[in-house]
Formats: C-alpha cells, sequence, structure tokens
C-alpha cells in the first residue's frame, strides 16, 4: 500500500485532524485512494461511478472520523465505511449483487463474461489480467481476493470487517482463489500459458 | 482422505503461511516427494504470485483535490458514542434491577420455616409483604400471552447484549 512520506503515522493524523487541522486529510486520501478506488471497483463496473462512489466514502469518514476509535487499522475501518457506501448505492441502482447465488447476479455475469469473450483476443498485461479476471468474480469473492492480497489485510481483519470468522473467511477466500483460477482458464488460457513459460 | 479439494486447502495454507510447524514439514516432504503434489503446489504458487504481484487501480489525477473541495463544506461530526444518554441506560439498568429485586424478595417472603434466627421486625415485614403479595392475582399477568412474549423478548435481546459484550471483549484481547 503506498504511504505518503509524512512521517506519520495514520492514528497520529486521525488525531491531528480531530483536534483541527483538516488539511492534513488530504495524506489519509493520498495513501488510501488507490485502496478504496480498487474495492469499489469491485462492485461497479463503471469507473465514473467508482470515482464518484470513493469520493463519497471518504467524505463520509472525515464527517465520521470521531469514531474511528484506533482498536484497529485505519484501513479497516475505512473497509466498512466502503463495504455500506456501495451495498447502499447498488440498493440504489436496484442492482442486488451481494450474492452469487442470486439469479440476477448470475445474468449479470454472464453478461459480463460474454463482454469480456469479445475483447479476449486483446493481449493484456500481467496487472490487467488479474485486475479483470477478479471483476469476473461475483462482489463477495472479489472482496476478499482484493483485501488479502492487495488490502494486505490478514484473515482476522477481513472477519471482522466483513462480520465473519476467520476459519469462514479462509474457507471463502480458497472458494474464491478456485473461482478465479478457473476464470482465468477459461478466458486468459493463453496470457496464462504465456505467463507461466515466462 | 487426500482428496483433491483437501490438498488444494493444505496447500494454500502452506503457501500463506498459515500452517502449523508439523504440518509444514509434511507438506514439504510430499511436495518433494510427490508428483501430483509437486504439479498442484507449482500451478497454486503462480496463482498466488500473480495476485500478489497485482498492483491497485488509480483514481483520476484530480481525487484528492476533489475530495478536499468537498470536505472543506464539511466538519467532523463528534463521535457517536456521546449521542446516548448515560441516564437512558441507568434507568433502563435500574427498572430491571427493581424487577429483579421485587423478584426475590417475593420468593424469599415465599419461604417457610428456618426463619428462627431473624429479627421480630423482619418476621413482621416478610409477613406483610407476603399477605399484600399473595393478595395480587399473579397468574392473570403471567398466564397473558402478551407478559410471556414480553418476557421472552427481553430475555433474548438479554442473551444479545451478553454476545455482544463477550465479543467486544474477545476482539479488545486479541489486540
Amino acid at each position: 500500500m503506498p504511504v505518503m512520506n509524512t512521517g506519520l503515522t495514520d492514528k497520529e493524523i486521525i488525531s491531528r485532524i480531530l483536534l483541527g487541522e483538516s488539511a492534513l486529510f488530504a495524506v489519509l486520501v493520498e495513501r488510501y485512494q488507490n485502496y478504496v478506488f480498487t474495492l469499489v471497483l469491485r462492485f461497479t463496473d463503471s469507473r465514473e461511478d467508482a470515482e464518484e462512489i470513493s469520493q463519497d466514502i471518504f467524505v463520509k469518514s472525515y464527517r465520521s472520523l470521531a469514531d474511528f476509535r484506533g482498536e484497529s487499522k485505519f484501513s479497516t475501518w475505512l473497509y466498512t465505511v466502503v463495504r455500506t457506501s456501495c451495498i447502499t448505492f447498488l440498493r440504489k441502482k436496484k442492482l442486488d449483487t451481494t450474492s452469487i447465488d442470486n439469479e440476477r447476479t448470475l445474468i449479470q455475469l454472464e453478461n459480463r463474461e460474454s463482454g469480456f469473450k469479445a475483447n479476449a483476443i486483446e493481449q493484456k498485461s500481467r496487472h490487467a489480467m488479474v485486475n479483470e479476471a477478479i471483476r469476473l468474480l461475483s462482489p463477495d469473492d472479489a472482496q476478499v481476493i482484493t483485501l488479502f492480497y492487495q488490502g494486505e489485510q490478514s484473515l482476522e481483519e477481513i472477519g471482522r470487517i466483513m462480520g465473519l470468522d476467520p476459519n469462514t473467511v479462509k474457507v471463502k477466500l480458497h472458494r474464491a482463489r478456485h473461482r478465479l483460477k478457473d476464470k482465468m482458464e477459461k478466458y486468459f488460457s493463453q496470457e496464462v500459458s504465456e505467463l507461466q513459460s515466462d | 482422505m487426500n482428496t483433491k479439494e483437501q490438498m488444494e486447502e493444505r496447500l494454500w495454507d502452506y503457501i500463506d503461511g498459515l500452517s502449523s510447524p508439523e504440518e509444514k514439514t509434511t507438506i514439504s516432504a510430499l511436495i518433494a516427494a510427490n508428483l501430483e503434489w509437486q504439479r498442484k503446489y507449482t500451478e497454486l504458487l503462480d496463482i498466488h504470485q500473480l495476485m500478489d504481484s497485482t498492483e491497485l487501480e488509480a483514481p483520476s489525477m484530480r481525487f484528492t483535490k476533489n475530495v478536499m473541495e468537498e470536505i472543506s463544506r464539511y466538519q467532523v461530526a463528534p463521535a457517536t458514542k456521546t449521542y446516548i444518554n448515560k441516564n437512558i441506560i441507568r434507568s433502563i439498568g435500574a427498572f430491571f434491577l427493581l424487577m429483579i429485586g421485587s423478584i426475590l424478595i417475593y420468593f424469599f417472603g415465599q419461604m417457610q420455616g428456618g426463619d428462627s434466627g431473624s429479627s421480630p421486625q423482619v418476621t413482621q415485614f416478610s409477613q406483610t409483604l407476603q399477605n399484600n403479595l399473595n393478595k395480587f392475582n399473579w397468574s392473570k399477568i403471567f398466564n397473558s400471552t402478551y407478559m410471556n412474549v414480553f418476557l421472552m423478548i427481553n430475555v433474548i435481546l438479554a442473551l444479545v447484549l451478553v454476545d455482544m459484550y463477550l465479543q467486544r471483549k474477545k476482539q479488545q484481547s486479541s489486540h
């Protein structure tokens, strides 16, 4: 995770913001904008929507900063705001994408997949390929993978923010990785074999 | 015992560093000796490294500026816990304590004999209380469906609160 070189920890910055140095919030935004934006992109396909929601998340976080008690990492606390905001956004858009078992989700997923099939001929970088494969997963699977690998959260932290037992998170992560592997083999088999032969 | 799924689970734990030292040794030996384990391990490790190397997506260059412009219109709200008036919580607690106290007094009043050591004032008070309580038709209250539902809700709420309290304690102790 990128860390802006201020020499201050998140908790120190928050204490100073609460004392009136609101300009320091920019440091937190710089530090966590990619993390938040990526997580939001797991819920929505549109970068424009993701940017708008991310902006809203930071505003909400700023307003409720006094509620951050420092018992967990700031990124963990921030994720709870991300999740609530994304779910609210999806509800507003009348898109229920919280469960892979949901019929509508499957329809959406199929539409997304067919779109990706058409674009699969295009050569993709390693980074873009994995991100696109993650986006083919259900939002729940994508969230777990993103939090674990890109958000660098432990199973305990993911469990805390998702309201799940760490063992359940572990099982979810295993399954999500399994599904990701299937997606990559199905849609990016050529790229995967090229990468493996590198 | 070693189905394909179990093998993958054990290997993922090994890759994530979640295996116990004994399990780690066992898996290392299996990878070294068994071709199937070796092949699966290489496959999963490739995926792990691929995911590990991915970067986060970045929003537009103006993102921080937009956020800062937006927050300049707001102020940090006071912490949520200060919204909850402690007097309300204390009143609810006092109400339940009073209820429990009344029930206990009633049961003690029902006890017969064995009071030879208590003072005459206590015995008199106990008898008066018992007479008054006996006059009251308790069955009307406790046989009522509404009262039973009310009591049941209270019990469930109490269990939920205890569960929340214990989970918070557990989380605090794990930090």
